[in-house]
């Protein structure tokens, strides 16, 4: 049976094939004479209600395109508003020809080669029965001569819409970003029902970030229209949901006041509460004004952007990086203290000069000669490379790494902006990733003063020193405080939890760090000292100044010029205050400054005069100096006050 | 070399030219169709030449192609089969990868045209299932039936995930009616088709949110006014107001007034039954069932499994693209992109069904020369 069955049989298979192909055209006949009968229940059984239907259909729904949400600061000061505006609309299903029709159009109303580029693109993309804008903001000439001509032009509309404006212009255009109208690209992402009749999304910054937000829900309304389609009367309305209220968290005066204390130079700044990763300023410096992008940038403003080699719309406070130079000394100490490797009191002499055993090759410090014998305090204070350099090697470079990592470096923050860069952060991993070399004991060496494959983002170092300012608890970066679904409503606040576990469990481990860079302040031989003056609660820094080329020999430079050295170096400060109840820290760089403490750290002092002045100059829960002082022995009132007297031992117990 | 190609290729165009093998009734009836679709078109495309000319373009070419295809002997075809399986796979593939097209990544730019390689499918999916169940003991068991079933879910995934699911449902069809012909068992049928009900919790979860959409739709049209709840409203009164005896030629007021979408593509059938009733739908459908027939006919004429196979589930396809699209227009079936097979306006699929009947013709030309 089996091998008779094997053998195949042409007969019995066409027998088959023709009982099949008869069962199949039944039941295709079956299956049309229920199509059949549907279009009978439609056209004889309901085909009166139907006739009254198509009669009375002079009702066309109309997308109602919800107000998209406003920006306001953390005091209501609005950043993003919605501003009424006219605009050309077409329907290319109502126009016969439309090339003619455009040309003739374009007499009355001009129409720019990027206008007719953007229409004639979104064209192809929609239904021919859907309305797309041609011409955005039409100035009130160009709506009248419209008017006068609009018989001429059947299926070409002038629609009123709101359209967004920045107040502020560039003073925001890093953080909240801009919109701009909706291209071919952006159709293909988009959810069709729910744009229908939006002509702009958000393009960078949060408008993009939080676009889902603050877009909406669409409503529509039935309209009446007459035979070539025109509305006669509106019948019902279903009102949209406008898109939700977004309150950050930055302050327009700190925002303002760091601005202005770049004065134009490259750089960015960073400002964040380190009790909950709010952040109160963010700046990249220039700038430039988002405004221009809204209704399509020409050509030229466009070109002269690009073209301009100080690079305005280049965010620098997400994506530029720069070695960290000294500002992650703290933070290394830090974790010499919480690993084990070093005890506070523990010492190192500077020399001048860190030799690695067998190695000919010598790391400097900054003074020649060295400055001696120093504790982790003054290690910091002084900013001694010889102490980290030996910390460095000690800890090796996978401790030194998976430590650091902990405060954020070489990955994005988890800001709420799109487009972050994650920086660099020395690992064997990321070398092996990137080289065939393989880790030599010399990068570890400068790794510990934030040289070498060091990158960092200014977020990502505002986002460590907040994180170390907060006693080890890990934020997140957040710029959107709070939602409000509509003017007047209660405003939602957004959850932001720790990121993370906490990283310092002992106290006095803190207090140690902290202790040094209250000194780069308050000490005699502090790197920050000249920023002490005159602010009433204590301030804790560093001074960072990371060279951008390495040096070619180990002779020190001669040329001491501010100009020759603003060209080599990039100037740090990080700061957080007050000191002993941290709200608040910052981390500020310029592109071109000759020393961090003396270049980066008056922009730092100006954003902590802005804060404080924005709390009317008292801050609860922070005792000022004064007071702070006297009960701190390790804060001397004079220059003249010997460092080495100051034992860190005191200070612990004094805090 | 290359004189002989063109001498063999002279030669092939020759005898095209010279000696065309049609079906007749087959022939007659595309014809009548076509014709009914450019008239249909005038009205839905409000009285213009310019989409009559661009669709009888695609005619011509399609009728070029139906000519050329039925002088391939359906020997020729089968040894090809593999090879043009894998080529408009490895297309997908590509469109996969570096596609373009309006929202639906279907498109390959060729410069000139812009060409669907899922249209393709359509045709070398059953060509795939005929060439492979054709030398293996009929009917299939279950191990053939795996097989057969992984040479039509691979094509068809890739095509449903750009997103297309018109045409995936259609490449699936096709696969599938060529195994019901070679006689799989009725429970085997059953079975899986249990199975696949059983599955459809899941396969919802696959869905894009807009498709969802569609289904739900359907369900409740209101719900939806400015979308395709709105599309298929307006669908159904311009069907119910047709009546028995439609509005006439030109007539449509749901068309003329733009309250039908898509009314020259998609929703072409709609004008159709607006204009010509209730009559005009039903000799539409008897015309569509005779070309179905015929298929069905030179099907079981053919003396060898390959063809059988491939020329009934062509025809039996067919089927599938009259049924969507008027259950669609009817409010009986949720808004999938298929045409109105040789009605619709755009697209290539004129031009790949035509070719499709040009596999039937040398099919019917060959029925006694093989065994």
């Amino acid at each position: 049976m089996r091998s008779r069955r094997s053998i195949k049989d042409n007969r019995d298979e066409s027998a088959m094939f023709r009982r099949r192909a008869l069962a199949g055209f039944l039941l295709i006949l079956l299956g049309l004479c229920g199509l059949v009968g549907r279009f009978f229940f439609l056209q004889v059984v309901h085909h009166q209600e139907f006739v009254t239907r198509s009669q009375n259909n002079r009702v066309k729904p109309r997308a109602l395109p919800p107000a998209r949400g406003l920006i306001y600061d953390r005091n209501g000061v609005v950043l993003a508003e919605n501003v009424p505006a006219f605009r050309l609309e077409v329907v290319p299903e109502q126009v016969k020809h439309m090339s003619a029709m455009l040309a003739r159009l374009s007499r009355i109303v001009p129409l720019s080669q990027d206008d007719l580029d953007a229409f004639k693109k979104q064209v192809k993309q929609s239904r021919r029965f859907e309305s797309i804008p041609l011409k955005l903001r039409l100035t009130e000439d160009e709506i009248d001569r419209f008017a006068v001509n609009r018989w001429r032009f059947p299926g070409v509309d002038v629609v009123p819409y709101l359209t967004r404006r920045y107040p502020l212009g560039g003073l925001f255009a890093h953080v909240v970003g801009y919109v701009g109208r909706i291209d071919a690209e952006d159709l293909k992402r988009l959810d069709p029902v729910r744009y229908q009749g939006t002509s702009h999304v958000g393009r960078s910054g949060l408008e993009r970030s939080y676009e889902d937000l603050l877009h909406g829900t669409p409503g529509y309304e039935l309209i009446e229209v007459n035979a070539d389609g025109r509305t006669q009367r509106v019948l019902e309305t279903h009102p949209p949901t406008p898109g939700k209220n977004l309150y950050l968290s930055i302050d327009v005066r700190l925002q303002k006041a760091a601005e202005k204390a770049f004065d134009g130079r490259a750089g960015a700044a960073v400002a964040i509460d380190p009790r909950n990763g709010q952040v109160l300023a963010m700046v990249s410096v220039p700038t430039f004004d988002p405004n221009l992008f809204v209704n399509g940038i020409s050509q030229a403003d466009y070109d002269a952007l690009i073209n301009d080699p100080a690079k305005p719309l280049f965010n620098r406070a997400l994506r530029g990086v720069y070695p960290p130079g000294s500002t992650v000394k703290p933070l290394l100490g830090l974790g010499g203290l919480v690993e084990g490797f070093r005890k506070p009191q523990d010492t190192v002499l500077s020399t001048g000069v860190f030799y690695l055993p067998g190695h000919k090759r010598g790391y400097r410090d900054d003074q020649r000669g060295g400055v001696g014998t120093v504790d982790l305090v003054q290690a910091i204070e002084m900013s001694v490379n010889t102490y980290f350099y030996k910390l460095a090697m000690d800890m090796g470079i996978d401790r030194l790494s998976q430590w650091m990592g902990q405060f954020g470096f070489g990955r994005p923050t988890g800001i709420d902006l799109i487009g972050e860069s994650p920086g660099v952060l020395p690992s064997r991993a990321w070398k092996a990733e990137h080289s065939r070399q393989p880790w030599y004991p010399g990068e570890t060496v400068i790794a510990g003063i934030g040289q070498g494959y060091w990158a960092v983002t200014p977020i990502q170092l505002a986002h460590a020193i907040a994180t170390l300012a907060g006693h080890g608890v890990p934020y997140a970066p957040r710029l959107v405080m709070a939602t409000q679904d509509g003017q007047g409503a209660p405003r939602r606040p957004l959850p932001n939890p720790p990121s993370g576990p906490p990283l310092i469990h002992n106290t006095a481990d803190w207090d140690t760090i902290n202790q040094g860079m209250e000194m780069v302040i308050y000490g005699a031989k502090g790197t920050g000292r000249a920023l002490a003056a005159g602010f009433p609660y204590l301030i804790a820094g560093k001074s960072g100044t990371a060279e951008r080329y390495s040096r070619t020999t180990n002779a020190y430079n001669t040329d001491k010029s501010a100009a020759y050295l603003a060209s080599r170096h990039r100037a740090w400060f990080v700061a957080y205050a007050p000191a002993d109840h941290p709200q608040i820290a910052v981390a500020a760089i310029l592109e071109a400054g000759a020393w961090g403490a003396q270049d980066a750290g008056p922009i730092v002092r100006k954003i902590l005069d802005a804060w404080l002045a924005a709390h009317g100059g008292v801050i609860p829960g922070a005792g000022r100096i004064s007071a702070a002082a006297a009960a701190v022995p390790g804060i001397p009132q004079t220059s003249m006050a010997p460092v080495t007297t100051q034992a860190a031992g005191a200070v612990g117990v004094a805090r | 070399m290359m004189t002989m190609l063109y001498v063999r290729g002279r030669r092939f165009l020759q005898r095209v030219m010279t000696r065309p093998r049609i079906d007749l009734p087959l022939a007659l009836g595309l014809l009548l169709l076509l014709l009914v679709g450019l008239i249909t078109l005038y009205s839905a495309g409000d009285g213009g030449f310019s989409l009559v000319g661009g669709q009888a373009m695609r005619f011509a070419l399609g009728g070029v192609l139906l000519l050329l295809v039925s002088r391939i002997p359906p020997s020729v075809l089968r040894s090809w089969t593999p090879w043009l399986y894998a080529g408009s796979t490895a297309l997908l593939v590509v469109v996969a990868l570096l596609g373009e097209g309006r929202g639906a990544d279907r498109w390959l730019n060729l410069g000139v045209m812009r060409f669907q390689p899922s249209e393709l499918l359509k045709l070398t999916v059953p060509m795939m299932v005929a060439w492979y169940l054709h030398p293996r003991q009929l009917p299939p068991r279950w191990k053939d039936i795996a097989a057969v079933g992984l040479l039509i879910a691979v094509p068809a995934l890739l095509i449903a995930r750009q997103p297309d699911l018109g045409t995936a449902l259609l490449v699936i069809a096709g696969g599938v009616f060529a195994l019901f012909l070679s006689g799989m068992a009725w429970w085997r049928m059953g079975l899986m088709l249990a199975g696949l009900v059983g599955m459809i919790p899941v396969a919802w979860h696959f869905l894009h949110q807009y498709q969802r959409d569609r289904v739900l739709t359907l369900l409740n049209p209101e719900s939806d006014p400015l979308g395709n709840g709105w599309h298929i409203i307006q669908s159904q009164i311009a069907v119910g107001s047709g009546g028995l005896f439609g509005k006439g030629w030109q007539h449509s007021s749901q068309s003329r007034l733009d309250f039908l979408p898509e009314h020259t593509t998609d929703f072409i059938f709609a004008v159709f039954s607006e204009e010509f009733g209730l009559l005009g739908v039903a000799a539409l459908i008897a015309l569509y069932a005779f070309i179905i027939g015929r298929c069905l006919w030179i099907a079981m004429e053919a003396r060898e499994t390959y063809s059988r196979l491939l020329a009934g589930a062509i025809g039996m396809s067919f089927f599938v693209y009259v049924f969507v699209n008027g259950g669609m227009i009817a409010g009986m079936l949720p808004v999938v992109g298929v045409p109105l097979p040789l009605i619709s306006y755009g697209g290539t699929s004129a031009v790949s069904l035509l070719t499709g009947f040009g596999v039937l013709m040398s099919i019917h030309a060959h029925r006694k020369m093989h065994d």
